[in-house]
């Protein structure tokens, strides 16, 4: 994606493409190819694994895409994963539709409930926007625990895959899997170089400076914070087609809040490479230590309030500073 | 009909409670413009602290919270030294991730230590007791106390902040902390002594609330959900609004609870979301937009 255009005084370049990321694209393109094929190869624990680490990954790059650009601080982020999922019950186990079709169909049914929350949520600011997004997550739930249809608060089973055979339900399911990795990283990266991308970060560095030079500010939030819905939705959709089960707590409950933030702010926010090495390193931190349960909360705690105030940039923060690589650029830069 | 004064009389003496989250709250944002996460951790904290003074000494509640108020108060200082007030700032996100990961640490340290078995306070007869006011109405001695205690809390931080040497300080570190500093404000003190006092009052509201109800270690984030609401309700830069705020919260949960049990809670959220969308600063609110 070599796009680096020259300006009339010809001495001067605008670089929006770096040798990094000309390398990401050739290592993408091949990293994509070799992960396709993996239905045909890898065993179903394999796949599994790697739909749980895609729904972490979407969810890292949405965040990041709301809070480390948007400026928007939430951690009410839940609310879209369980409208995500249960709009995958909804629509698998009592309308019938094709469980895969029911994905994508999920990122829009959590775009549509974005709209009236961001109504609610938007007249607050800062740190009180974060916790009334936490507050309006609770109402989610709580709603949904009183509705028997989908078991109350107990939750239920998604049974609209029985009668898919194994191997065909399984590779779906990663494809997807696949899809929602590769196309929510080019949908951030793709975002932030646009125009809209260049209103966003002028945002995030200042409000009033941003609004005098005719941005409109509140809108360029919305459409934010309702592409961030959509990413959630898909990510808690593929998430439940890939347990089975779902209930009010698993799905909207406040614990995603927690690994959502530590993904982002250990991986560096802000950056698109950030989110993925977070999601990465936690996936495998989560492999590796969950059987220590509370001490390994503990320690999870401890660290993004450490990173936070000794590496605020986190890691890729600090790799960028020392080795200024850019795999994914979105700014522009002048070089002579 | 005496029934529902009845809910609504136990509404406003829950609601006693939710002020008592939401003081600390409240003073925390006016002076630092900082949102304590763990708000509702720390009460849980303190009820826990109660519990053990309360197990291991054999003393009455009440008397515990003389140990437990400084205790707090001391945690709040150091936490708020050590570690918060390098959070401060123009963004509010090093402080959120913060707060966020107290949260943590304490939920899962208090996991650790007393397991997720719920425990309560024993408060020697007092959450048990009550007075008749006739006609088949009762208040219970607990519930009374509770709004007692948040009603003097109230008028101490308003008259506190209002005239007093720290008081002052607050305000004006809260307008413009630059300025502040200035004429002579330590600003890193003003901040340390705001959180020893949010936190110092939740010795008293954790105590209580470990009398009330029975507690475990997850029960924070509920707390906090509870105090937000009051100060956004009530309207901000007012402590009286909190109060008012937190008073209109445990009435709306009160009659959602009395109509079905699944709802209770929901409609004090309802209550929130309402208030947010038609009077977004809140009830009482004294700082202008």
């Amino acid at each position: 994606m070599a796009v680096a255009d020259s300006n009339t005084t010809a001495t001067i370049q605008i670089e929006r493409a770096t040798r990094a990321s000309r390398a990401t694209t050739i290592v993408g393109a091949i990293l994509f190819i070799v992960l396709a094929s993996m239905p045909f190869w890898a065993d179903s624990s394999l796949l599994r694994q790697f739909t749980e680490f895609a729904c972490l990954l979407v969810m890292a790059q949405m965040w990041n895409l709301l809070g480390g650009y948007g400026g928007m601080v939430s951690i009410g982020q839940q609310a879209f994963i369980g409208v995500g999922g249960y709009t995958l019950i909804v629509l698998g186990n009592f309308l019938g539709l094709n469980p895969f079709l029911c994905i994508p169909l999920a990122g829009v049914a959590a775009a549509l409930m974005a709209i009236p929350t961001s109504q609610i949520v938007f007249r607050l600011q800062g740190g009180y926007f974060a916790i009334g997004t936490w507050a309006i997550a609770e109402i989610y739930r709580l709603s949904v625990a009183n509705v028997s249809a989908v078991g109350g608060g107990s939750g239920t089973s998604f049974t609209a895959l029985y009668g898919i055979a194994r191997w065909t339900r399984e590779a779906a399911t990663f494809w997807i899997a696949l899809a929602a990795v590769f196309g929510s990283i080019a949908l951030v990266y793709l975002l932030l170089r646009s125009r809209f991308g260049l209103a966003l970060t002028a945002i995030r560095d200042s409000e009033a400076a941003s609004a005098s030079q005719g941005i409109d500010v509140q809108r360029t939030k919305f459409w934010v914070y309702v592409i961030a819905g959509f990413g959630f939705g898909i990510a808690g959709a593929l998430y439940f087609l890939n347990n089975l089960r779902i209930s009010p707590d698993a799905a909207f409950g406040v614990q995603w809040s927690p690994v959502v933030i530590f993904m982002v702010i250990i991986g560096g926010l802000g950056t698109i490479e950030g989110p993925l090495i977070g999601a990465l390193l936690y996936f495998v931190l989560s492999k590796v230590f969950s059987d220590y349960g509370t001490w390994y909360l503990i320690a999870l705690g401890l660290l993004a309030v450490i990173v936070t105030l000794r590496f605020p940039r986190g890691i890729w923060g600090f790799v960028e500073s020392r080795w200024d690589i850019r795999c994914f650029p979105v700014q522009r830069r002048l070089r002579k | 009909m005496i029934s529902w004064i009845d809910t609504i009389l136990q509404g406003v003496m829950l609601g006693g409670l939710y002020a008592l989250f939401a003081i600390g709250l409240s003073l925390m944002f006016g002076v630092m413009r900082l949102v304590n996460v763990a708000h509702g951790d720390f009460v849980i904290l303190t009820a826990f602290i109660g519990f053990v003074i309360v197990d291991t000494l054999h003393v009455n509640a009440f008397a515990a919270m003389l140990l437990v108020v400084p205790l707090a108060f001391g945690i709040g200082y150091a936490v708020q030294h050590g570690v918060l007030t390098r959070t401060i700032g123009r963004d509010p996100l090093p402080s959120l991730v913060v707060t966020f990961g107290l949260s943590i640490i304490i939920q899962n340290l208090l996991l650790e230590i007393f397991s997720a078995d719920t425990r309560s306070i024993p408060g020697g007869g007092v959450e048990t007791g009550s007075i008749a006011l006739g006609r088949g109405l009762a208040v219970g001695w607990l519930p009374l106390l509770t709004f007692g205690a948040a009603l003097a809390i109230t008028g101490v931080f308003q008259w506190f902040f209002n005239h007093t040497r720290l008081g002052r300080a607050f305000r004006a570190t809260s307008d413009d902390h630059e300025a502040a500093a200035l004429v002579g404000v330590d600003n890193r003190r003003v901040y340390a002594m705001a959180t020893g006092i949010a936190i110092g009052v939740l010795g008293v509201a954790g105590i209580l609330h470990g009398m009330r109800t029975t507690m475990s270690p997850g029960d924070g984030p509920a707390q906090l959900i509870y105090g937000f609401e009051a100060v956004i309700i009530g309207g901000m830069g007012s402590f009286w609004g909190t109060f008012a705020g937190g008073v209109i919260l445990g009435v709306a949960q009160s009659i959602g609870f009395r109509v079905d049990p699944g709802w209770g809670i929901l409609v004090g959220h309802v209550v929130f979301v309402t208030v947010l969308l038609f009077k977004p600063t809140g009830l009482f609110p004294k700082t202008r937009e």
